[in-house]
């Protein structure tokens, strides 16, 4: 919506969004703990009911402290704006719900997050949606497996468990030859690494729980709208281009344009579904995503020294991270996420599942935790936990197989994570 | 602030009197909800609609061209809610009756390069594809209350 790129990266981290507030004049953004905002009078009761202005509600709707961190969040991202809500997995909801109907389907990537590959392939179809998965580097069968039922097309940019990078550009091609969204989510990566909507992505979603909060204390999710799809043109998404008959048939895209999407997020996504975050975590992730430019860099310093000694010792079998001249994607980081390839990769250790439990358990520094994107080094063997509800088929495909370890590597000396390791591979492999 | 956001913020804050041409007085359409916004923030409006030719609307009466704007009102700017394909004959008609003219504003989808070009080189300043109620929400701060990339950044302290 607005040329924002006079500042810089880092200026924007500490300043969209935040303002001294107008009543006490505190510099850091106030922690609104309150749940009702008191009308000037009836009329503006009626206008902010009806959407004809902006203004506070109900904090199940928007509230101040969380209305800075969307903007922040929007901005970095370049998109016209963006809606928080309490998780990761409540944002790709926030993100589906506008577009979906039952019998629409979603074209998503096989190599995603686990517990995404469980809410699509299995959750959503209690809603009357489907995902079908295909293989994001075969460009062919994402192109075929488009119907006319599709509604979006969904991937992760740097992908978890780490290791793949999406190629943003090649998967926007066919999203806008087919006329449909390309939703990506942008958690491992952070806006730092990548800006998916300068790759042609139509929505950003994020889990804030992880390095956008950076210090693991609160979860969060976040969609942000690019403003760039024209949601009428093809009839497809009747929720923003029909009337709405809970708002006196009101037309969202016609009504707000550009504003459409994040329009709608607030006054029908979390007026009824209620996934609302809340204002602490906000205030949180506002005081996390100050420093995010400066953690990111560590993280994938570290990421890089770290994965770069596991390669070379004798004890480990693979290390995939994209960031590893070795990787076949490691081209592709220079154009989608220059900047580096994340703090997120896997490896896989000799000695297979037991290797790598035992690895696991002798570890001082790296805790064992299903969380990624913490200032603290973590480590998890997902085929034992978050990819467990899986096949083995969707472990092998997700990066998740039993010999196979996640690392989330944080910003410490990165010798000390060096030393840590090498004492628990010890252990791991007699 | 950019250079577009600066001219936007000064028409904004120098415009008095607004000529809202194809606006509707059904609630629901989004010509509605801006003339009624521009209302609130005390512009005058002059609505110009001849579907909706003498009924009234925020105590002013809808005229059906802008010919037909009492010559002794300087209107400043013109809002046009119209196809691109039909701009043109409203801004000749615009330059010709309306000499305090200083703005053409073309809402969200409205584009018109030779029209742009004519308000242009008769010394005014052109708006193609915005609305002036979400670029003063913007600019001035009410989108903020919405999650949105206003674009503006200032460590002063502003006391409501």
């Amino acid at each position: 919506m607005s040329d924002t790129e006079s500042y810089g990266f880092d200026t924007l981290q500490i300043h969209a969004g935040a303002r001294p507030d107008p009543t006490t004049g505190s510099r850091q953004t106030p922690i609104h703990q309150t749940t009702a905002y008191v009308f000037r009078d009836a009329e503006h009761a009626a206008a902010l009911f009806n959407l004809q202005e902006v203004g506070y509600i109900y904090s199940r709707l928007t509230n101040p402290t969380i209305a800075v961190l969307q903007e922040r969040i929007a901005t970095l991202e370049g998109g016209v704006g963006g809606v928080c809500c309490s998780s990761g997995h409540a944002a790709q909801i926030m993100a589906l719900f506008p577009l979906m109907r039952p019998g629409c389907n979603i074209v998503v990537s096989t190599r995603l997050y686990g517990g995404t590959v469980t809410q699509f392939s299995q959750t959503i179809k209690r809603f009357g949606w489907s995902a079908k998965f295909v293989d994001f580097d075969d460009l062919s069968t994402v192109t075929d497996a488009i119907d006319e039922d599709t509604r979006a097309i969904f991937c992760e940019s740097i992908a978890n468990p780490g290791g793949y990078v999406t190629d943003l550009d090649k998967i926007s091609a066919i999203s806008d030859k087919a006329k449909i969204p390309l939703i990506v989510d942008n958690t491992s990566a952070t806006p730092y690494l990548c800006r998916p909507i300068e790759h042609g992505a139509t929505l950003v979603v994020h889990s804030t729980t992880k390095y956008l909060t950076g210090n693991g204390t609160v979860t969060g999710g976040c969609v942000v709208d690019s403003g760039k799809f024209d949601w009428a043109a093809s009839g497809k998404f009747p929720s923003l281009s029909e009337p709405e008959p809970a708002y006196h048939g009101l037309k969202f895209s016609e009504t707000f344009g550009p504003l459409a999407f994040t329009f709608f997020g607030i006054a029908v996504s979390l007026r009824d579904l209620g996934m609302t975050m809340n204002p602490q975590a906000a205030h949180y992730t506002l005081c996390g995503i100050e420093t995010l430019s400066l953690r990111m860099e560590r993280h994938v310093e570290n990421a890089r020294k770290v994965a770069e000694w596991l390669e070379n010792d004798p004890r480990i079998e693979f290390v995939s991270y994209a960031g590893l001249k070795s990787s076949p994607y490691h081209k592709r980081v220079k154009h989608i996420c220059p900047r580096g390839a994340g703090g997120l990769f896997t490896f896989g250790v000799k000695g297979g599942y037991k290797a790598c439990i035992k690895l696991v358990d002798s570890l001082e520094i790296f805790s064992h935790v299903a969380n990624l994107g913490d200032a603290r080094s973590l480590i998890i063997h997902s085929a034992s936990t978050t990819h467990r509800q899986l096949t083995k088929e969707q472990q092998e495909a997700a990066g998740a197989a039993p010999n196979t370890v996640r690392v989330s590597i944080g910003i410490e000396s990165f010798e000390d994570l060096l030393t840590d390791l090498d004492q628990a591979l010890t252990k791991a492999s007699s | 602030m950019n250079i577009t956001d600066l001219k936007i913020k000064r028409i904004l804050n120098s415009t008095k009197t607004i000529a809202c041409i194809g606006v509707s007085p059904e609630k629901i359409r989004p010509s509605y909800f801006v003339l009624r916004y521009l209302y609130l923030k005390h512009y005058n409006i002059i609505p110009i609609n001849p579907k909706y030719e003498g009924e009234i609307i925020f105590g002013q009466r809808f005229l059906s061209s802008i010919s037909e704007i009492d010559p002794s009102v300087k209107v400043d700017m013109l809002d046009i809610f119209r196809r691109s394909e039909s701009v043109l004959p409203i801004v000749i008609d615009g330059l010709s009756h309306l000499k305090n003219l200083k703005t053409i504003w073309m809402q969200i989808g409205v584009t018109n390069s030779v029209a742009k070009n004519l308000a242009i080189a008769a010394g005014l300043e052109v708006i193609e594809n915005r609305c002036p109620k979400i670029e003063y929400q913007r600019i001035f701060g009410e989108l903020r209350m919405s999650g949105f990339n206003t674009g503006i950044i200032s460590s002063r302290l502003v006391l409501n």
